[in-house]
């Protein structure tokens, strides 16, 4: 139990099990596709002028355009009130995934015709059965989920994404991790051909992730297959990408090749490039700035206000425990 | 002496500010409100359409700053000289960009004092203790004297404390620039580029000095 000092002690339930405990938002309060549907009739009806007047309110609840927007699938998790999908524009139109560029455009654009059939995984380093699989091998045994989680950005911004993956944890468990295996660092594919960012020299490819075992073994924690019911589009990070929703985005690494069982502590893409400005644990913590900007508050996607940022991005209950007696502030 | 654009620098320094900054800041107010609230949520502005309007600001003013800079070594080499009339202008508007992009920057993407959730003290935190909005304000405070003194009746009434007055503008280019590297997360080909520009605008001059400095004994 951390000290009464800590930043965390006011969001950590009483009981820390495991299990799967939120405060789920009424399933009224994710839109479903017809009240879309109908709203955006009615707006097509009312006109632009019609639209102004509605006022900005209600605007900041208007879906995009598009006929095309899926309906977001699978169970909440952690979501607030007021916390609705994230377009499917939005979400697949707005990415960083430096490998393809740096803006936020450029995956869309430059990550098309990105080869990810066939795809292999190798799972190695300390565990008793590694392996080299190829991707529908590795995902066979595993229950795929839809699930919908928030997402936060450490640039600030945030989305509400409806992930379709399997637990990590299954992937692991069935390689066997031996006793000595602490942490679990996970790599995307080199291939600058393909990967036209991988040319410059802006991050040290390629790029490399971490976590603690006891975090990669987390309930919460998804090797994400797809979004939106869908195959995940390259530029989300196809075919394999990691999910951890109560870590900043950068966390999730994308188009995984490899899944490697250390001893030590792995040192990250963003540890190696800024150690002043991203750690190993990335939690998502209102109470600790990033050093250019402060972290507690969010501009949500698709709407102007900004939103006050939660401890572990609102998975408190979940995994505050998994960091007890941790100075927060040293570990960023 | 040629009349400048619209007299924008012939009257009152207020005049100059004024027209410079009012009209602009209205039409952008009122332009920017009816955008939000038309087509907020809809891709017709971008996913994120504060950081792009922040950050386009930002680049503009970077760009008419060089652009007043590179009007003196223009008349030099190319001998352009009808540029001359049009440089305090060109200042003008890189201070009016620079106004509006903090302005962007306060109300819409920090939104101090919009927000129920960000108090002015953010803003505090933010001005006195983030190295790189230090260096932007820093720039934008040193480019208000500048602005004010944009008039012709300042130019006549300063004499030859004007020029070296004005000469902050290579210090306002160097913090902007600086400023402009300090604020991206990894990717500095930009702000690189942006440096060399400006360490061309900046070296001409030397030369210039130096060439003219060695003449004399040549």
């Amino acid at each position: 139990m951390p000290s009464a000092a800590t930043p965390l002690e006011p969001f950590l339930s009483t009981d820390h099990t495991l299990t799967m405990r939120f405060s789920l938002p009424p399933s009224s309060e994710i839109t479903p596709e017809g009240v879309y549907l109908n709203r955006r009739r009615f707006l097509a009806a009312a006109g632009l002028i019609g639209a102004g007047l509605v006022g900005t309110g209600s605007i900041h609840a208007l879906p995009p355009r598009d006929e095309a927007q899926p309906k977001p699938l699978g169970k909440p998790y952690g979501l607030q009130p007021g916390d609705t999908p994230t377009s499917w524009e939005d979400v697949t139109g707005y990415n960083n995934f430096y490998e393809f560029g740096t803006g936020k455009e450029d995956p869309a654009e430059h990550a098309q015709g990105f080869r990810t059939k066939p795809w292999t995984v190798r799972i190695d380093g300390l565990v008793e059965k590694p392996g080299t699989y190829a991707l529908e091998d590795f995902l066979k045994p595993s229950v795929v989920e839809d699930r919908i989680y928030r997402m936060r950005c450490v640039e600030g911004w945030s989305m509400v994404i409806p992930w379709r993956g399997i637990m990590l944890a299954d992937v692991i468990k069935r390689a066997k991790p031996t006793s000595k295996a602490a942490f679990v660092e996970l790599t995307t594919l080199m291939d600058p051909a393909q990967m036209p960012g991988q040319r410059y020299p802006v991050l040290d490819w390629p790029y490399v992730e971490g976590l603690r075992l006891d975090e990669a073994m987390h309930p919460l924690t998804l090797l994400a297959t797809g979004v939106y019911g869908r195959e995940l589009p390259p530029q989300n990070g196809a075919p394999l990408r990691l999910v951890v929703p109560w870590k900043y985005g950068f966390k999730g690494i994308k188009s995984i090749v490899r899944i490697r069982l250390v001893e030590r502590m792995p040192r990250s893409s963003w540890m190696q490039a800024i150690p002043s400005e991203y750690g190993f644990y990335a939690n998502v913590n209102p109470a600790v700035d990033h050093p250019r900007w402060s972290q507690a508050t969010e501009r949500r996607i698709g709407s102007f206000r900004r939103i006050p940022t939660l401890p572990f991005n609102g998975y408190a209950d979940q995994v505050a425990s998994l960091y007890a007696g941790m100075d927060l502030r040293k570990n960023y | 002496m040629t009349r400048p654009w619209f007299g924008l620098t012939s009257g009152p320094w207020w005049v100059a500010v004024g027209v410079a900054l009012v009209p602009p800041l209205a039409v952008f107010g009122v332009v920017t409100a009816i955008l939000i609230d038309l087509f907020w949520g809809t891709r017709l502005l971008g996913t994120d359409p504060v950081k792009a309007g922040e950050h386009a600001l930002g680049e503009w003013t970077i760009r008419l700053l060089f652009a007043s800079l590179a009007v003196t070594p223009l008349r030099r080499l190319a001998g352009w000289n009808w540029l001359a009339r049009h440089r305090r202008t060109l200042g003008l508007y890189a201070f009016l960009s620079a106004v509006l992009h903090f302005t962007v920057w306060l109300l819409l993407d920090l939104q101090a004092g919009v927000s129920d959730y960000v108090g002015w003290e953010t803003l505090e935190t933010d001005l006195t203790k983030r190295p790189y909005l230090i260096v932007g304000m820093t720039a934008l405070l040193l480019m208000t004297p500048l602005a004010i003194t944009s008039t012709q009746g300042m130019i006549r009434r300063l004499g030859r404390r004007w020029q070296r007055l004005h000469r902050l503008a290579y210090l306002i280019a160097i913090l902007g620039v600086i400023h402009w590297g300090m604020s991206v997360k990894k990717d500095l080909a930009d702000p690189i580029l942006g440096g060399l520009v400006l360490a061309g605008l900046l070296g001409f001059r030397v030369w210039e000095w130096r060439r003219r400095t060695a003449a004399p004994a040549a």
